[in-house]
């Protein structure tokens, strides 16, 4: 009895100092963001001498970063904000709804073509962006899809791999007697699989939607070779341009847009965390 | 319950077919220009020479020989190479600790588990300038920057990479750990086996298929990795081969091809699509290789 608590008192403790341990790396974990936090309050000749430092009296610009930064490298920073969340929330639905659509006719009419493109979409998983970018954005700008409106049809046709790898995968599992009952009762094939087959996909749309999402946000080579730059410009986009000039850079300032940026996807993340991680786990073993 | 499988007598299937256009048009047409016709365009201009693809002109195997021929093609290779060693080593490592002590039932663990996965939302590019800045400040005090010395470069990519990847293979490693038989661990304890030997004997062949699944993602991860090293320094600094070259010695691969591509002279673009093929052929055969990896896993199952 004795020698059991014994043991259970050392494995708390053991437990104990682990914790410990572990909320020591998270805080070196949250540095990183933090030293963003703290250097968009701060004028840009103290970034590169103080960088660790909290802001002073001398060293603060107060809230001046973040409205000098508003209008940073000639673009207004909230152009930038707009035109990644067109992109992002268009491509999204776009991918979601078409390559649903496309996996389930895929798996259930099973035919020799369908069979093709099912592996083609295999194939284009394993394919580097650097294979087709030259071409791709050639052969973008010939269409005209060098628009944020129009440049999801580029996504959808990048990105289709994945999804349609993953929605496939989620069709076979549903059973077919379900389908075939909303037959018998009457339904076309449209209605079927919009009021029958979309629901059940819900699991599947939301771990493709989470992947799609963090991936086009964060894109930067996709939409700057496929997008007019002096238009258009997505955050990544913005900020890359705004470390090419290097030097006369307001860094303070750059810095300021930077918190900007990630504020959003931190309050995404925590809202939709889990799912985020579902979709992520998901995401990996199937990709 | 199993699903049947697919016969020809499925009820729906000719209705299904005059809908065909519908279901599969708008997919087929976008893969049409997002991948497929820009992929069998990209073979064809491999073997070309061209500035403009409307003047493009078969020259044969020649972009080839000259990409194999470039110094600065080889340089990145290796230097990607060693990147994705290094750094697929120390994430994996890493990160099999951290989920293996948040799977002991430590108090907190979905706070760590929250904060450690945090990075990989950010993108690469603000992670470069992030860490760039970071660098910056403390390589200010001793009078150098990250630009100036290819090995600061190099171990700042591999910390950000372990910042932003760790929290992502975590999360697969929890999942591979949850699924351990607790059954299992329970015989090993009352057979006398000590924690090591249960972790090495136990633990580590049951969660196989996430090591299989993490090893070959940070090995994709890094043989593709262009945002973070554009962000982050460059690829600079520059220096001179023995044969006069001027080399970027942090460039990777994906940056030296869309450097070729886009850099200053305009009529190395052939060169450029004929390393993006052989850079194709190189990520394809790691994806291969883990498809048959984890093939082999499905049949043992």
């Amino acid at each position: 009895m004795n020698t059991k608590q014994n043991t259970l008192t050392a494995e708390n403790r053991r437990k104990t100092v682990m914790s410990v341990v572990l909320a020591v790396i998270c805080v070196i974990y949250v540095l990183p963001v933090v030293t963003v936090v703290i250097n968009s309050f701060k004028l840009n000749t103290f970034v590169k001498t103080e960088t660790f430092a909290l802001p002073t009296a001398e060293s603060s610009a107060g809230f001046g970063n973040f409205i000098t930064g508003m209008t940073f490298g000639n673009y207004p920073f909230w152009k930038s904000v707009l035109y990644s969340a067109v992109i992002t929330i268009l491509s999204t639905v776009l991918i979601l709804i078409c390559t649903s659509m496309a996996a389930w006719y895929i798996t259930r009419v099973n035919s020799t073509f369908c069979k093709i493109v099912y592996y083609l979409c295999v194939f284009s998983m394993v394919v580097p962006f650097q294979m087709v970018m030259y071409t791709l954005s050639k052969t973008a700008d010939k269409l005209h899809l060098n628009t944020p409106w129009t440049i999801p049809i580029v996504y959808l046709g990048f990105g289709a791999g994945l999804a349609v790898f993953m929605f496939a995968g989620f069709v076979k599992s549903i059973p077919l007697e379900i389908e075939e009952a909303a037959a018998i009762d009457g339904c076309g094939p449209l209605r079927i699989f919009f009021s029958v087959v979309f629901p059940m996909l819900r699991p599947t749309m939301i771990s493709v939607g989470i992947l799609e999402i963090m991936w086009i946000w964060n894109d930067y080579l996709l939409p700057y070779l496929v997008l007019d730059i002096n238009e258009y410009r997505t955050i990544p986009i913005h900020i890359q341009y705004l470390k090419g000039s290097y030097g006369t850079v307001d860094l303070g300032a750059t810095m300021a847009l930077i918190l900007l940026s990630i504020i959003p996807v931190i309050i995404f993340y925590l809202t939709c965390q889990k799912y985020i991680i579902k979709g992520v786990a998901a995401g990996a073993v199937k990709g | 319950m199993r699903p049947k499988k697919i016969k020809g007598g499925y009820t729906l299937k000719a209705p299904m077919r005059r809908w065909s256009w519908l279901f599969m048009g708008p997919v087929l047409i976008a893969f049409a220009i997002g991948f497929v016709w820009p992929f069998i365009q990209g073979i064809y201009l491999s073997f070309c020479k061209f500035r403009l693809i409307s003047d493009a002109e078969l020259i044969g195997f020649g972009n080839y020989v000259s990409a194999f021929k470039d110094a600065t093609f080889r340089h990145a290779f290796w230097y990607t190479a060693l990147f994705t060693v290094v750094s697929v080593i120390l994430i994996n490592i890493l990160a099999f600790m951290i989920a293996y002590v948040l799977t002991q039932n430590i108090k907190g663990s979905n706070i760590f588990r929250t904060v450690f996965f945090m990075p990989n939302l950010i993108g690469g590019i603000v992670l470069g300038y992030i860490w760039s800045m970071i660098f910056d400040g403390i390589l200010s005090h001793f009078g150098t920057s990250i630009l100036l010395n290819a090995k600061y470069g190099f171990w700042g990519l591999i910390i950000l990479m372990c910042w932003q990847q760790i929290g992502y293979m975590m999360i697969i490693y929890i999942a591979g750990l949850q699924a351990v038989p607790e059954d299992m661990l329970e015989a090993a304890r009352i057979d006398g086996a000590t924690k090591w030997q249960s972790l090495t004997k136990v633990t580590i062949p049951n969660v196989m298929p996430s090591i299989t699944i993490c090893l070959f993602l940070s090995i994709t991860n890094g043989f593709k990795l262009f945002d973070q090293n554009l962000a982050l320094t460059g690829g600079q600094p520059f220096s001179i081969m023995p044969n006069g070259m001027p080399v970027k010695e942090t460039e990777m691969l994906a940056l030296n091809i869309y450097n070729t591509f886009y850099g200053q002279s305009s009529a190395s673009t052939g060169v450029a699509q004929a390393k993006a093929v052989i850079f194709f052929i190189l990520v394809a055969a790691i994806g291969l290789i883990q498809l048959y990896a984890t093939r082999k896993r499905e049949v043992q199952q």
